[in-house]
């Protein structure tokens, strides 16, 4: 308990956030696109249990999660025809978690026996086995259309009905919470930390006497049982269910998230969850080429951050905690190398964003609305100038990024000297 | 009995389509041992430049000029990103393959819409070429097999009388090895991918007017393709070719012959009256569940025979 | 006498190659006992076969009493058995403290348990600062392995080797690519683990192997062609041939 103490601040800090959340952001908007980025919270941690921690790389878990909210739903639709025991909305995502971690220990204990490659593939032919189910066992996934639901039923006990929005955020905040603890305690156990052994090093673990296919299977089944959970908060919150949630689409969004985020430190699909959610869903409306621009800043970070967004902030982690003056002379490289990022990054969407508008124009319209200027796809001009723009930037990049190198490598330095002295 | 021939002859004609997908890709696989997930996408690539360039000269042109900027794509892929990420491993591998696989999609739906293009088959092609146990058999499709064929004789020859083919061969074999004989091994392994790539960019020129030109059927085709290269073997080109044949005789003869389980069912004793999921399962057939089925193979295989039918290593 | 390891007629071919070519071996516990040979011997080949890496094609091997032919790597060592490796086979991301662990957790039965903190389990915590001390990492206990010098690294794969405690330890040249006062540190530190265990050691290091070891086994081309006391080896012909001929 002493370790979870230590980290109280951290875990205050958080429950207060999603407490106090829903006094902020008022909206109805606001309120669900919350609510969707707990729930992603949830899965990406899960998932990253197996990619971060385990060391496996699955193309399929939205099998758990889309499972969990197929079968959470057709409770609850029972529930309301009074076919079966009464089972409080509230703990349903348990009864979800259930769900995925039947399915995780059955197909666990076929696929995890080795990692890497083998384990990918796995998990990709049972994510397309389950995308083919869902259209031939029409009775119980209802093929393409999905499943409806209404979460209203039963008994209301303090007056819980989850008929308005704000309860339902309720319910997926204090589940997030939970899981978070949870699964944050779960790298502490032995479990946990042998997992990450197997990760490192499965032969090792091995010699130190641990059956390697043990520590994933069980590291497959739990993290199965929280994207369960989360399937469950999912189902929950838009009281349907599609057959796009168990499919190969999903399990490459939360591969994003998670990877965007960072897989190295807890706190990294936390924040690729956020981010991530809180983007799309803002600017999913605004342009249509959003989900490109996400595809290219993944296929970035693998090339370049590795560990991700939260990777890059941990690089800096021995900056602040030697001696954070270290810092002033990294500020203006810094600046640079972002100014100099944001202009190519000006110039590439202007250009994207004009070929989306060509290629999917009206007869007749010419003018595309960019930055709120008028932009005239027809013309030359528009084109010159997005194009000098982003070649600018990428040319001035070329000369910025090795100084943002140069600075950080040089305060490491620093760093070195001061452990040393 | 022309139904047997004619789906007989369709399932060759995808198999072999399938083969020159997954040639590419054990290619790849063999000397990189890069799981290339973006492999259908280039295929994919390759049916819309065709689709494009046909518009302008026509298709013969295409079939020459669009799989060589596919390939020329697939090199620079290769030389700009793979390359970087290579020191972190497989796993980091398959990330970027499966990141450029998404970006290819949704940069073939900026350019050509979600929406299938109208690429069709040449018109100089659309006639029938041989009527056999009363079927039409177009001489486009009978073209498709001569060029499959061709080039898996050609590959095969260039495999196994040619310098570079030997060396290739080595590096499956060996790929540690290759590189301290004074191989350039970047030099080759972009080379190999171009190649790779483009073969699956002539795949895509011969296959998107028959299979249809949209974005979805990079996803549809490439997982196919990884099932077909593990059952083969990964590495294999021979596995790969029987592999392929296998699994598009699998999948037509399961739609063509439609074959009902529920003997199968009632058989057991279960009840044909069976309600909701017990009913859709009782009523599956064979063309119904014939999606799952290379899915189905594709696990069995990597559990109980991760090497594959003709593998030399693991996967 | 009990013996620790015993090898009968142990053979292992590689494809048509005979790596292992009929080996008896019998090693007494308590006994600090050597295993040289010229590269390419086998000696290596012994050690993944005994700790179950590689299946034997033919031959039986028992340790402690224990027949432990073609069992599990895990099983074997949860039997008494440890092994090192030749190439520094840590787990580079975790820390210095947290590799030592690794090798702690088992023997003290936390298993595969989810349910509780291993930070709070005493025993594992006094158990591994223990083994640090001895291996004389302490002062690096929070750093990332991967991040440590060569010669510390090995210390710490020697560290988590004897970690779980097991009555057998195998080590797989524990002195390559030291400098001289490397070696004598580690030859200090093999001295203290033997105190009370079986230590088999492969080495290339004459110097410390005449200083430990109390018997010496000679491989050559896969066959022990000679099993003595450290002086008795010394004055064989068929060792000297053997060490003369090869260029080793």
């Amino acid at each position: 308990m002493r370790l979870l103490l230590s980290k109280t601040g951290v875990w205050i800090a958080a429950a207060a956030v999603i407490l106090l959340a829903p006094t902020l952001f008022q909206s109805g908007f606001a309120l669900s696109v919350m609510g969707q980025m707990g729930v992603a919270i949830i899965f990406a941690l899960a998932y990253n249990m197996l990619l971060g921690q385990g060391g496996m790389l699955s193309f399929g878990h939205a099998v758990y999660f889309g499972l969990a909210g197929y079968f959470s739903i057709h409770y609850l639709n029972l529930m309301g025809e009074g076919l079966v025991w009464y089972f409080p909305v509230s703990l349903l995502p348990l009864f979800g978690g259930v769900v995925g971690l039947f399915f995780g220990v059955l197909i666990g204990f076929v696929s995890t026996r080795r990692a890497g490659t083998t384990f990918a593939m796995i998990s990709l032919g049972f994510s397309e086995m389950a995308t083919a189910l869902t259209l031939i066992l029409v009775a119980f996934f209802n093929g393409e259309e999905g499943i409806q639901t209404d979460r209203w039923v039963g008994p209301e006990p303090f007056g819980i009905t989850y008929g308005p929005d704000i309860q339902v955020y309720y319910l997926i905040g204090i589940w997030c919470f939970v899981a978070m603890v949870a699964m944050y305690a779960l790298t502490k156990t032995p479990f946990g930390r042998m997992s990450n052994a197997v990760r490192d090093n499965p032969e090792r673990a091995q010699f130190v006497g641990y059956n390697t296919q043990r520590v994933r299977w069980l590291a497959f089944s739990l993290s199965s049982f929280f994207a369960g959970l989360a399937g469950a908060l999912h189902a929950i919150n838009f009281e349907h269910v599609g057959f796009e949630t168990v499919g190969l689409a999903q399990s490459g969004f939360v591969l994003f998230m998670v990877f965007i985020g960072g897989v190295r430190h807890y706190l990294g699909p936390i924040l690729g969850a956020v981010l991530i959610t809180l983007l799309t869903a803002t600017l999913g409306d605004l342009t249509q080429a959003w989900f490109l621009y996400f595809g290219i800043f993944f296929v970035v970070m693998v090339v370049f951050a590795p560990g991700g967004l939260a990777g890059l902030i941990m690089l800096h982690e021995p900056v602040w905690k030697t001696d954070i003056r270290l810092a002033q002379r990294m500020i203006l490289p810094y600046m640079g190398g972002l100014i100099t990022a944001l202009i190519a990054g000006f110039g590439l969407i202007g250009l994207i964003e004009m070929i989306y508008f060509v290629s999917h124009k009206l007869a007749g319209d010419t003018d595309v609305l960019l930055y709120g200027f008028a932009t005239d796809v027809s013309s030359i001009y528009s084109w010159l100038i997005y194009g000098t723009i982003a070649a600018t930037g990428i040319v001035l990049c070329r000369k910025s990024f090795p100084a943002v190198r140069g600075s950080w490598n040089s305060a490491m330095d620093d760093v070195r000297e001061r452990f040393s002295a | 009995m022309e139904i047997l021939f004619f789906s007989l002859f369709n399932g060759i004609l995808y198999g072999l389509l399938l083969f020159m997908l997954s040639a590419g890709l054990t290619l790849i696989f063999g000397m990189m041992g890069v799981l290339n997930f973006a492999h259908a996408s280039f295929f994919m690539l390759g049916a819309y430049f065709a689709y494009q360039i046909s518009q302008f000269i026509g298709f013969w042109p295409a079939l020459v000029i669009a799989p060589l900027v596919v390939g020329v794509a697939g090199a620079l892929v290769e030389r700009y990103g793979l390359r970087q990420v290579h020191k972190y491993g497989h796993v980091a591998e398959l990330l970027f393959t499966f990141g450029i696989a998404f970006v290819i999609e949704e940069l073939v739906q900026m350019v050509w819409g979600k929406a299938p293009v109208p690429y069709e088959i040449p018109q100089s092609m659309k006639f029938t070429a041989l009527t056999w146990q009363g079927m039409n058999y177009s001489a486009y499709r009978v073209f498709m097999v001569l060029i499959s064929v061709g080039i898996f004789a050609a590959l095969y020859l260039f495999l196994k009388r040619t310098r570079v083919g030997l060396i290739i061969q080595a590096a499956l074999s060996y790929p540690d090895v290759v590189g301290s004989l004074g191989h350039n091994v970047p030099r080759i392994f972009m080379l190999v991918f171009g190649f790779g790539t483009a073969l699956a960019g002539i795949a895509g020129v011969l296959g998107g007017n028959v299979l249809g030109t949209e974005p979805a059927m990079a996803l549809q085709l490439g997982t196919i393709v990884f099932v077909v290269i593990v059952v083969g073997g990964l590495g294999s080109l021979g596995g790969a070719l029987i592999a392929s044949i296998f699994i598009g005789l699998l999948t037509n003869m399961a739609v063509s012959f439609d074959i009902p389980f529920r003997g199968f069912f009632e058989a057991l004793g279960v009840s044909p009256e069976a309600m909701g999921t017990g009913k859709d399962l009782i009523d599956m057939t064979s063309s119904g569940i014939s999606p799952i089925l290379p899915y189905l193979l594709l696990v069995l295989m990597l559990i109980f025979r991760p090497r594959g039918l003709f593998g030399q290593r693991d996967v | 006498m009990n013996m620790a390891l015993e090898l009968t007629g142990v053979r292992k071919n590689f494809g048509r190659t005979e790596i292992i070519r009929g080996i008896d071996l019998k090693i007494p516990v308590g006994e600090c006992h050597a295993i040289i040979g010229p590269n390419g011997a086998g000696k290596s080949t012994i050690y993944n076969l005994i700790s179950g890496k590689y299946r034997v094609t033919d031959g039986r091997i028992h340790l402690l009493g224990h027949d432990i032919t073609n069992r599990q790597p895990y099983e074997i060592n949860r039997m008494g058995l440890s092994r090192s490796f030749q190439v520094t086979n840590i787990f580079p991301r975790m820390s210095v403290f947290e590799n030592v662990r690794c090798g702690v957790l088992w023997v003290k039965g936390c298993k595969y348990s989810f349910w509780q903190f291993v930070d709070r389990r005493r025993d594992v915590q006094e158990r591994t600062a223990e083994i640090l001390a001895s291996i004389g990492l302490s002062a690096k206990a929070d750093i990332p392995a991967e991040l440590l010098p060569y010669a510390d690294q090995r210390a710490l794969e020697v560290g988590i080797t004897i970690a779980c405690g097991a009555q057998v330890v195998l080590l797989d040249e524990p002195t390559s690519g030291m400098s001289h006062s490397e070696t004598e540190r580690m030859v200090d530190l093999i001295r203290t683990i033997s105190a009370g265990r079986t230590v088999v050691v492969v080495e290339h290091d004459m110097g410390v192997v005449f200083d430990l070891a109390e018997r010496i086994s000679v491989l050559v081309y896969g066959e022990i062609i000679a099993s003595d006391t450290p002086d008795k080896i010394r004055g064989n012909p068929k060792v000297r041939e053997a060490y003369l001929g090869s260029d080793n």
